[in-house]
């Protein structure tokens, strides 16, 4: 299987502050990779750094390509999509309006993947993207992605502040996304990494310190609580947990609270 | 009762002009987060252009007027958009730069135009039509205000449709909100950039153009002037809200007008002064909600 992602010595300096210290890691093609690690290591900045949203030296290529220098357009354009971790939709428009704002001029928008997806948004198409619920929101920014010909969507932290219902039907819609697109995946809820990720990436203090496939790495309890600071609690039988939670020695979330933590890594 | 007439079409065409100056550096504002001191250049520069424009196009009779009007907007848009182009681009995120790069531009449009034409107005050729009177119950007023309020009206309107139905104007309309978001779904937030400053300087040169047309004169000063009273408009109206510069256009036009019959002749400026205190206590994000 061909690489679609590839850094190398990516570094990142934010005022004054070595966020990213040299990061090297590749995305094969097809199926979803985690990218893991505790909180404010520096994944979400590793997802901006591959969009050009913040400042980054070394090489990034993309499909073969170098996209260090280009413009944050570009490389979405070169087919890229972004899902931050707040979702980002634009509260003012309408959910119509994100969704025709992410049509990419002369290309045919998938709608019928996305009211596939989502048909709830079908329904909502006039209503303010700011008076929609979390999950909703969630769906307008997956959608957006979804509409264009994106051959790799970085998706940070998709189930942040989600309720573990909808916890599980993002899952979902993330692995068959995953059926036709590559997914780079921040996520902290390890259930839902061990389900749909193929190969996980764990980064601590701005650098790569594992790599392989998920299955191993989750499988492996000692090397769980070792990187990422946690015991992965769904293999004891709990329905989710997060690298937050346990870092913090608080009790796993209940059924009914999010199985989220927040993230800035 | 018509000299309230009077006052109130005379403050209403007063706050027409400042939303027409307004409306540019409040798009700009609200979509770049630039301040741009420069906005009172490009209507000087659309001004004088007209001024030109109209007396070497006096053969074209009545149309004189209206092509020089379209000159003036042309050269106020084209300046806008090599100012953002050239010297806005390269500071983006460097807001002190900006603000020292736009001030200058200012000092140095009022400078060049002095030293071409000279520091003294001159009189803009208005037509006859402009400086004739319509009577409204018993009160005989210029017609340069109902040009003024036609103007802005028409601006409005184009904007608030631009705004709304056009993808520029659904872009415009995000940026202002999340112009990095815009960016990472594949928009080149900075070509949008570059038209909204053509469109403010456009739309500053039809208030330079208008406003000479109201004065009778074209100075070089007269975009500086404006420009103070533009600024307030948009803090008061709320950065980036069309529809708030419109209504705060409105307001200080009139508030104006009302404190200098009623109160005391020049106090009106310093009733504009306390309005915007008032509005920062009260709304500090203007009336529209939306803070700098």
């Amino acid at each position: 299987m061909s690489d679609i992602l590839r850094l190398t010595d990516v570094q990142v300096r934010i005022a004054g502050s070595h966020i990213l210290q040299g990061i090297d890691f590749t995305v094969p093609e097809g199926g979803v990779t985690a990218l893991l690690g505790r909180n404010g290591v520096g994944k979400t900045t590793t997802l901006k750094a591959i969009l050009g949203i913040v400042p980054a030296t070394g090489n990034i290529e993309f499909d073969g390509h170098r996209i260090d220098e280009a413009p944050t357009h570009r490389i979405v354009r070169s087919g890229v999509g972004y899902v931050p971790e707040d979702r980002d939709v634009f509260a003012s428009l309408t959910v119509e309006e994100n969704l025709r704002l992410a049509e990419v001029p002369g290309v045919q928008p998938d709608y019928a993947t996305v009211h596939d997806l989502f048909p709830e948004l079908r329904d909502r198409r006039k209503q303010r993207a700011g008076t929609l619920s979390g999950g909703q929101q969630q769906m307008v920014a997956l959608a957006r992605v979804l509409l264009g010909p994106a051959r790799l969507l970085l998706v940070d932290e998709p189930t942040k502040g989600l309720a573990p219902k909808l916890v599980a039907q993002v899952g979902d819609v993330l692995a068959r996304v995953a059926e036709r697109t590559t997914v780079l995946l921040v996520e902290q809820n390890l259930p839902l990494v061990r389900r749909i990720a193929d190969a996980a990436v764990v980064i601590d203090n701005g650098r790569v310190v594992h790599t392989s496939d998920a299955a191993s790495l989750l499988g492996d309890e000692s090397l769980v609580n070792s990187l990422l600071g946690v015991a992965d609690a769904s293999r004891a039988g709990t329905e989710s947990t997060s690298v937050e939670h346990a870092a913090r020695h608080e009790p796993p979330p209940s059924m009914t609270a999010t199985s989220e933590i927040g993230g800035t890594g | 009762m018509s000299s309230l007439i009077l006052i109130l079409v005379t403050g209403v065409g007063l706050g027409a002009l400042y939303f027409l100056v307004a409306s540019g550096l409040s798009l700009i504002y609200g979509l770049m987060h630039v301040l741009n001191f420069a906005h009172g250049a490009f209507l000087t520069a659309g001004a004088y252009a007209a001024w030109v424009a109209a007396a070497s196009l006096s053969t074209l009779g009545g149309w004189s007027f209206p092509a020089a009007v379209l000159i003036g907007m042309i050269v106020g848009a084209l300046i806008g958009a090599a100012v953002e182009f050239f010297l806005i681009r390269p500071l983006y995120r460097r807001h002190i730069e900006q603000v020292l790069v736009t001030v200058g531009l200012g000092l140095m449009g009022v400078a060049l135009i002095t030293g071409i034409w000279g520091a003294d107005p001159q009189p803009f050729p208005r037509p006859a039509w402009t400086t004739a009177t319509t009577t409204i119950g018993g009160a005989a007023i210029p017609n340069d205000r109902f040009l003024l309020i036609g103007a802005a009206a028409v601006l409005l309107i184009g904007l608030l449709l631009l705004l709304k139905y056009t993808r520029l104007g659904l872009i415009i309309r995000a940026g202002v909100e999340n112009r990095t978001m815009v960016q990472a779904l594949g928009i080149d937030v900075r070509r949008t950039f570059t038209l909204v400053f053509a469109l403010g300087g456009a739309a500053a040169a039809l208030g330079g153009v208008l406003g000479s047309v109201y004065s009778g004169s074209v100075s070089p000063g007269q975009g500086t002037a404006l420009l103070i009273y533009a600024f307030i408009v948009v803090v008061i109206g709320g950065f980036g809200s069309i529809g708030g510069t419109a209504l705060a256009a409105l307001v200080v036009g009139l508030v104006q007008q009302l404190a200098n019959y009623y109160l005391y002749s020049g106090i009106g400026d310093v009733s504009v002064v306390l309005l915007l205190a008032v509005v920062l206590l009260v709304r500090p994000g203007g009336l529209t909600g939306r803070t700098a």
